[in-house]
């Protein structure tokens, strides 16, 4: 049995089951929704704001390194090919997959979520319930590579020696990052059950 | 119907009737599994020090410096604040402010608010006014801390720098790195729904 189908509406942040026609949740003050009915469309709204940020996030070098007066510019994936030069193997592997892997999963992971409500699924709804979870914990990694650029810039300032600057790409990829963990937030797992009928109580 | 003695999933909205939940044991969703309770013993007091000790160890990790670089006869020392400021030129100001954010000042009020959520219940019995309200936002603002991400970000920098320049790792690097253990236990030993459960009782009186 479901709050949804006992005509009861419970809160997402505490637990705490109402009657319907509260409008906040009378323990901890959030607002309650049976089913928020903009949450989907809030959902594909960050989803797409992620995606566009994404597209110059590649496109745009990521850091810009001057070394005795030459200056060399250095994308996402251009900085996970130098990783390899320096036989940097491991380290190279975590920056593909926090900057490219995570992003590009969790792109393909929400719109499954998304497209899969209302719909029948070749994932059951648990496996999706933990599809779901993977991407939530799993999305705010991807901010490594904002904070690796970061450090960078802060760490290398030698005058003409070696220098090192971000450049736009950190901007719109650390965007990205958070216009798909809104999209991510948006997103309300409850929707996953409703069309889940072997419901065992 | 009674509502009181009911609670829902917040993952899949079955419903549940409360039960008590003895320490160190967990009571999951029967539909998804998703972990409901998980009582431990003194909670509230081990929350309220883990997070103190957090505070204090945030404040070292932000001022003191945390990497050490010399190359070429040139010295570096960056604290976490230089870190912060290094995008502080022109278009990606905004950026500063993100990683400001993200790092320092989120976890900071995160902590600040569990310390006021719970703090008071600890010494006395009573939650200070406002307190549900402290508690929701420390509960909003978890997935947004992200001193562990900043912390691995660090060891990759080492590696980067490493063929250009000699690193040394000062004080506020190992603050950072206890600062991340000591999150990791605090958000291990509080269930949110005990929680919850007792700021509400408490406050009717």
């Amino acid at each position: 049995m479901t709050a949804r189908r006992a005509g009861l509406v419970a809160c997402t942040t505490c637990c705490k089951v109402h009657h319907p026609g509260e409008a906040t949740c009378l323990r901890c003050g959030s607002p309650l929704h049976s089913r928020d009915p903009a949450g989907l469309q809030n959902v594909w709204a960050w989803w797409i704001a992620g995606l566009i940020m994404y597209i110059p996030a590649n496109i745009y070098p990521m850091l810009r390194t001057a070394s005795l007066g030459h200056e060399t510019q250095n994308t996402i994936i251009g900085g996970v090919f130098e990783l390899i030069a320096y036989n940097s193997y491991g380290v190279a592997l975590i920056v593909f997959i926090a900057s490219v892997i995570i992003p590009v999963g969790k792109f393909v992971a929400i719109a499954f979520l998304a497209l899969s409500i209302n719909r029948a699924s070749i994932l059951s709804a648990r496996a999706r319930l933990h599809l779901y979870e993977v991407v939530e914990f799993i999305g705010r990694w991807s901010m490594l590579d904002v904070f690796v650029v970061a450090i960078l810039s802060a760490l290398v300032q030698f005058e003409f020696v070696a220098n090192v600057h971000p450049g736009i790409a950190a901007v719109s990829f650390a965007l990205s990052v958070a216009f798909t963990m809104l999209s991510a937030q948006s997103f309300d797992p409850r929707l996953i059950w409703d069309t889940d009928e072997a419901d065992p109580t | 119907m009674d509502v009181d003695g009911l609670i829902a999933c917040p993952a899949c909205d079955a419903l549940h009737y409360v039960v008590d939940v003895p320490n160190n044991a967990q009571a999951s969703c029967h539909r998804c599994e998703e972990v409901l309770f998980a009582p431990k013993p003194d909670a509230m007091t081990r929350v309220v020090m883990l997070a103190a000790t957090a505070l204090i160890l945030m404040i070292t990790a932000v001022f003191f410096p945390f990497l050490d670089l010399s190359a070429g006869g040139f010295e570096q020392r960056s604290s976490v604040l230089d870190a912060i400021t290094a995008f502080s030129d022109g278009l990606l100001l905004p950026l500063s402010f993100a990683v400001a954010a993200l790092i320092v000042i989120l976890p900071a009020l995160r902590l600040i608010a569990i310390l006021y959520a719970i703090g008071p219940m600890m010494i006395g019995y009573a939650p200070a006014r406002h307190a549900t309200a402290a508690f929701r936002f420390a509960q909003v603002l978890r997935p947004w801390s992200m001193a562990e991400i900043f912390i691995v970000g660090v060891a990759v920098a080492l590696v980067k720098v490493g063929g250009l320049a000699t690193v040394a790792i000062g004080p506020a690097f190992w603050a950072f790195v206890a600062l991340v253990v000591v999150t990791t236990l605090n958000d291990t030993v509080m269930c949110r729904l005990t929680i919850w459960k007792t700021l509400e009782d408490r406050s009717r009186y």
